[in-house]
C-alpha cells in the first residue's frame, strides 16, 4: 500500500501543513502585533493608558480565545466563504487559524512586551523619545527574545489547530490523519502523518529557540 | 549667586500620591553652572523632585520653569524639554540589547536627528573622557557597575543638556566602584555643568555642592553653602540627619 500515490499524498499533506501554519502564523502577527501593542502602551502602567480603548481590546482578546477551536471553525465557515470563497482546503482553514491565534498572539506580545524594564523605559523618555520611539525602537528590541519564543510557542499552537482543522476537510496531515486513519482504519498512516507533525512541530521549536537564543544580549 | 541667571525655578511645588503629600510647598531656584545636592533621609522626597523636574511625575499645583519657560503646565512638549534635561538613574538603565556605543547614539540620531558621524566622534571623545573608549563596542552585560554609570552618564551628556540630574547614581554600586563615577561627576562640575544630585555619599556632597538642599517629610528644611550646612547646620532636624552619619 506504501505506493507513490500515498507518498505524493503525505508530500502535498507536509506541503499543506506548512502552508497553513507559516502563512497562519505571519497573518497571525499582522492582527495580533499591533493588537498586543496597543494592549501594553494603553494599560493602566502603559506608556499611554487608556481604560476605554484597554477594555476593548482585553474584551475582543478574550472572547475570541475562551471559544474552543472546533468551534470556531464551524461559527465563522459563513465569514470564510466570504472571504476566500469557499469553506474547506487549507486557503480556507487560514482564516479561522487567523481569527483564533491573532487574540492570542496579542497577548503573548503583551507578556512580553511588558517584560522590558520600567527603568529601561524612563530612561528612554528621560531622553525625549517620543512613544511611538519608544515601542518601536526601544520595546519591541528589547523584547525581541520573549517574542520570537513566542512566536515559536504559537506556531507550534497553530500547528496542532490546522491538524485540527483537518476534521473539518481543511487539508494538510490533519486531513490526511483523519480521513485515512480514522475514517478509513488504515492506523499505519495516521501513525506515519503524527510522525511527520512530531518531527515539523520539532523543527518548528528548534529553529525558533536557536534564533531567539543568538538575539539575546543579556548573558 | 544672586548675580548669576536662573536656569530652573521651582515655584511652589505640591506633589501627592492621594495618602499624604509627598513634596510641600517647595521653591528651588537653579543658577546656571550651579551644583545642588539634595540630601534628607529616604522618603523624603528628594528623588520625586528630581523626576517632576523632567516630568517623570506629574505635580498637582505649583510651577516648573526653565529657562524662564513654564514647563509643568498641560501643553509641555516633553520629548523637547527633557533633551534640555539629562538624567542619570540609581539602575543605569542602559539598553541591554544596545552596545555601549549605540546606547549613546540613540538619542541624538533618533530623538534629535543628528547624523551618526558627527555624534559618533562626540560620543567617543566623552566615552574617553570617562575612560571607556575602550568598551565603546562591549554590552552593558560586560560592563561593572562603574562602567555602566560612566556610559549612563555619557548618554545623558551627549545631548548637551542644560542640566543634569543625578538620582542616587552610586546607591547601587559596589563601594570600590562609587569614587570611579564620583570623580566623572565632580569633573563636570569643575567644568562649570549646572546639576541636580540626590545622594547620600556626603563627603562627595561636601566637595562637589555649591549649595546644600535638606529635604525632610516633603519640605526643604534648609539650603546653605557645604561648610556652613555641614559645619553649623542651623536647624535640629538638620543636626539630627547628620548625627547619623557619625559613628
Amino acid at each position: 500500500m506504501w505506493d507513490s500515490t500515498i507518498i505524493n499524498m503525505l508530500l502535498e499533506g507536509i506541503r499543506d501543513t506548512l502552508y497553513m501554519t507559516i502563512t497562519s502564523t505571519i497573518l497571525g502577527y499582522v492582527f495580533g502585533l499591533p493588537m498586543g501593542i496597543i494592549l501594553t502602551v494603553t494599560d493602566q502602567n502603559g506608556i499611554m493608558p487608556n481604560a476605554f480603548i484597554y477594555k476593548i481590546f482585553d474584551v475582543i482578546s478574550n472572547i475570541v480565545r475562551s471559544v474552543p477551536f472546533l468551534i470556531l471553525l464551524i461559527l465563522l465557515i459563513p465569514f470564510t466563504r466570504l472571504v476566500v470563497g469557499r469553506s474547506y482546503g487549507s486557503t480556507a482553514t487560514i482564516v479561522p487559524l487567523v481569527v483564533a491565534a491573532a487574540p492570542y498572539i496579542a497577548r503573548m506580545v503583551e507578556s512580553s512586551l511588558k517584560e522590558v524594564d520600567g527603568g529601561v523605559i524612563e530612561a528612554a523618555r528621560s531622553m525625549g523619545a517620543s512613544n511611538f520611539y519608544i515601542v518601536f525602537h526601544v520595546m519591541l528590541v528589547e523584547a525581541r527574545t520573549s517574542l520570537i519564543v513566542g512566536a515559536t510557542i504559537t506556531m507550534g499552537t497553530i500547528l496542532g489547530y490546522s491538524a485540527m482543522a483537518g476534521t473539518v476537510g481543511g487539508g494538510g496531515l490533519g486531513d490526511i490523519a483523519v480521513r485515512y486513519g480514522y475514517h478509513r482504519w488504515q492506523t499505519d498512516i495516521m501513525i506515519v502523518t503524527v510522525v511527520l507533525l512530531i518531527i515539523l512541530f520539532q523543527i518548528f521549536q528548534t529553529v525558533g529557540m536557536k534564533i531567539a537564543g543568538s538575539l539575546d544580549r543579556r548573558k | 549667586m544672586e548675580e548669576l541667571e536662573k536656569l530652573l525655578e521651582l515655584r511652589h511645588i505640591h506633589k501627592d500620591y492621594g495618602n499624604g503629600a509627598i513634596l510641600k510647598d517647595v521653591s528651588l531656584d537653579i543658577h546656571k553652572g550651579e551644583v545642588v545636592v539634595l540630601i534628607g533621609p529616604s522618603g523624603c522626597g528628594k528623588s520625586t523632585l528630581l523626576r517632576c523636574v523632567n516630568g517623570l511625575e506629574s505635580i498637582q499645583s505649583g510651577d516648573i520653569l526653565l529657562d524662564g519657560n513654564v514647563i509643568s503646565g498641560k501643553k509641555t512638549k516633553w520629548s523637547e524639554v527633557r533633551q534640555k534635561i539629562g538624567m542619570v538613574f540609581q539602575s543605569y538603565d542602559l539598553f541591554p540589547h544596545m552596545t555601549v556605543l549605540d546606547n549613546i547614539l540613540l538619542g541624538p540620531m533618533k530623538v534629535q536627528g543628528r547624523k551618526k558621524q558627527e555624534v559618533q566622534e562626540e560620543a567617543e571623545k566623552l566615552l574617553e573622557r570617562v575612560g571607556l573608549l575602550d568598551k565603546k563596542n562591549a554590552f552593558p552585560r560586560q560592563l561593572s557597575g562603574g562602567q555602566k554609570q560612566r556610559v549612563a552618564i555619557v548618554r545623558a551628556l551627549i545631548l548637551k543638556p542644560e542640566i543634569m540630574l543625578f538620582d542616587e547614581v552610586t546607591a547601587a554600586l559596589d563601594p570600590e566602584m562609587v569614587r570611579e563615577v564620583l570623580d566623572v561627576m565632580l569633573e563636570l562640575a569643575k567644568a562649570g555643568s549646572t546639576m541636580m544630585i540626590v545622594t547620600h555619599e556626603m563627603q562627595f556632597a561636601r566637595a562637589v555642592a555649591d549649595r546644600i538642599v535638606f529635604l525632610d517629610d516633603g519640605e526643604i528644611v534648609e539650603a546653605d553653602t557645604p561648610e556652613n550646612f555641614f559645619e553649623h547646620p542651623k536647624t535640629e532636624r538638620a543636626q539630627k540627619f547628620l548625627n547619623t552619619f557619625l559613628f
